[in-house]
C-alpha cells in the first residue's frame, strides 16, 4: 500500500461529509416510514447495508405491503438504478489503480454522491482505492446506522425538507456540475438533459426522468463530437 | 423471528438488481470497445446525470427553491463546495420562510 493511503482515505471522507451529514435525516426517515410499513429494524438494516440506494429504496418503502410484492419491487430497483449503467460505465474508465477483482466488489457501493465524488476526483487526480474507500465507508456507514435508526425511533422525526435537507444534495449536485463546467458545449448537455428530464418527470412519471435526461445529455455530447465542436477537452 | 420471508425475498431481489446495474456499467465498455465519440459521450455522464437528478425537482420546487438554486450556482463558481452546500441550504431556509 502506497504511504500516503492514510491522507488519501480522509480526503474521501472529508469530500463525502456535506452528503454523509445531508444522510442523516434521510436515514431516519426511511427507517420510520418502513417501519410504518411493518418492516423490522433488523429488515431495515439489511435492506440498507445490502441495497445501498436511497431512491430506489424510499420508492420500494412506498410500494411495500404485506406480503411483499417481491418480484414487482426488484423490477422497481431494477428501473430506477439503470442510471448505474452508464455511471459505471463512465467511472470505469478512472479504477486503473484498482485491481480487476476489487472493481466488481467496490462497484458496489456506486450510490450517487459517491460516484459523483469519484469522478470529480478522477478529473484532477488519480482516483486511488484508499480515496474511493474514503468516500463509500463514510456515507455507507451513515446510510445503514441512520436508517436502522430510524426503523427504532425516527417516528418522532419531522420532515427533511422543513429543514433544508433535502436542497443539501441539490445544492452538492449544482457544486459539482459547475466543477465539471467545460464550456458552452456543457450548457448545452445541461440543457438537453434538464429538458429531457422535466418532460420525462411530467409526462412519463415514475422514475424514468433520471435515466431519459441522462441519455438525452449524453446522446447531444455524442452529437457534439460528431459534429467536431469539441464537446468536451480531450485530455485523458 | 424478525426477517419474514417475502421480506427478505424482496430484499435480496432488490439488492441483486442494484448490483447487476452497477456490475453492467463495469462491463459495458469491454463489450462496445471504444472510440472518440464514445469518449464523449462518457465525458459528458456526470454532468447529463447530475442535472438530470436534480432538474425536475427545481423546477417543480416552487419560487424559493428555484432561487435557492440561482444563489447556489452563483455561489459554485467561486467557492469551494462546502461553502457553496452552506450556503445553497441556508438560502433554501430562508426563501422558504418568505414564500410560506
Amino acid at each position: 500500500m502506497a504511504p500516503n493511503t492514510t491522507s488519501e482515505f480522509r480526503a474521501g471522507a472529508l469530500a463525502i461529509a456535506p452528503a454523509a451529514i445531508a444522510v442523516v435525516p434521510f436515514g431516519l426517515l426511511l427507517g420510520a416510514l418502513a417501519a410504518k410499513k411493518g418492516l423490522s429494524p433488523l429488515e431495515v438494516a439489511l435492506m440498507s447495508a445490502t441495497i445501498f440506494a436511497g431512491s430506489a429504496q424510499f420508492v420500494a418503502v412506498d410500494f411495500w405491503q404485506h406480503p411483499a410484492p417481491w418480484a414487482f419491487l426488484t423490477l422497481t430497483a431494477l428501473t430506477i438504478n439503470l442510471r448505474h449503467v452508464m455511471m459505471g460505465a463512465s467511472l470505469s474508465r478512472h479504477l486503473g489503480a484498482f485491481s480487476p477483482a476489487s472493481r466488481s466488489l467496490w462497484i458496489f457501493f456506486l450510490a450517487d454522491e459517491i460516484w459523483a465524488m469519484a469522478e470529480r476526483r478522477a478529473a484532477n487526480a488519480e482516483l486511488t482505492p484508499a480515496y474511493y474507500a474514503g468516500l463509500a465507508m463514510t456515507l455507507y456507514l451513515n446510510w445503514v446506522c441512520w436508517s436502522t435508526a430510524g426503523s427504532l425511533f425516527g417516528s418522532a422525526m419531522g420532515d427533511p425538507v422543513t429543514y433544508g435537507f433535502d436542497f443539501a444534495f441539490t445544492a452538492i449536485f449544482i457544486g459539482l456540475i459547475i466543477g465539471f463546467w467545460k464550456g458552452p458545449p456543457t450548457a448545452v448537455i445541461m440543457a438537453a438533459s434538464a429538458l429531457a428530464a422535466i418532460a420525462a418527470e411530467r409526462f412519463v412519471g415514475g422514475a424514468w426522468y433520471i435515466l431519459i435526461g441522462g441519455i438525452a445529455g449524453i446522446v447531444v455530447a455524442a452529437a457534439l463530437s460528431l459534429l467536431q465542436l469539441e464537446a468536451v477537452g480531450d485530455e485523458r | 423471528m424478525s426477517v419474514e420471508m417475502s421480506n427478505l425475498l424482496a430484499i435480496v431481489g432488490m439488492a441483486l438488481a442494484t448490483w447487476a446495474t452497477r456490475l453492467a456499467g463495469l462491463g459495458l465498455l469491454g463489450l462496445v470497445g471504444r472510440n472518440r465519440v464514445l469518449e464523449s459521450a462518457l465525458d459528458a455522464v456526470p454532468v447529463a446525470v447530475l442535472t438530470a437528478v436534480i432538474a425536475p425537482s427545481i423546477v417543480n420546487g416552487g419560487p424559493a427553491t428555484t432561487i435557492a438554486a440561482a444563489v447556489t450556482v452563483i455561489a459554485a463558481i467561486r467557492l469551494p463546495l462546502l461553502a457553496t452546500v452552506v450556503i445553497g441550504v441556508a438560502s433554501v431556509v430562508v426563501l422558504r420562510m418568505l414564500f410560506a
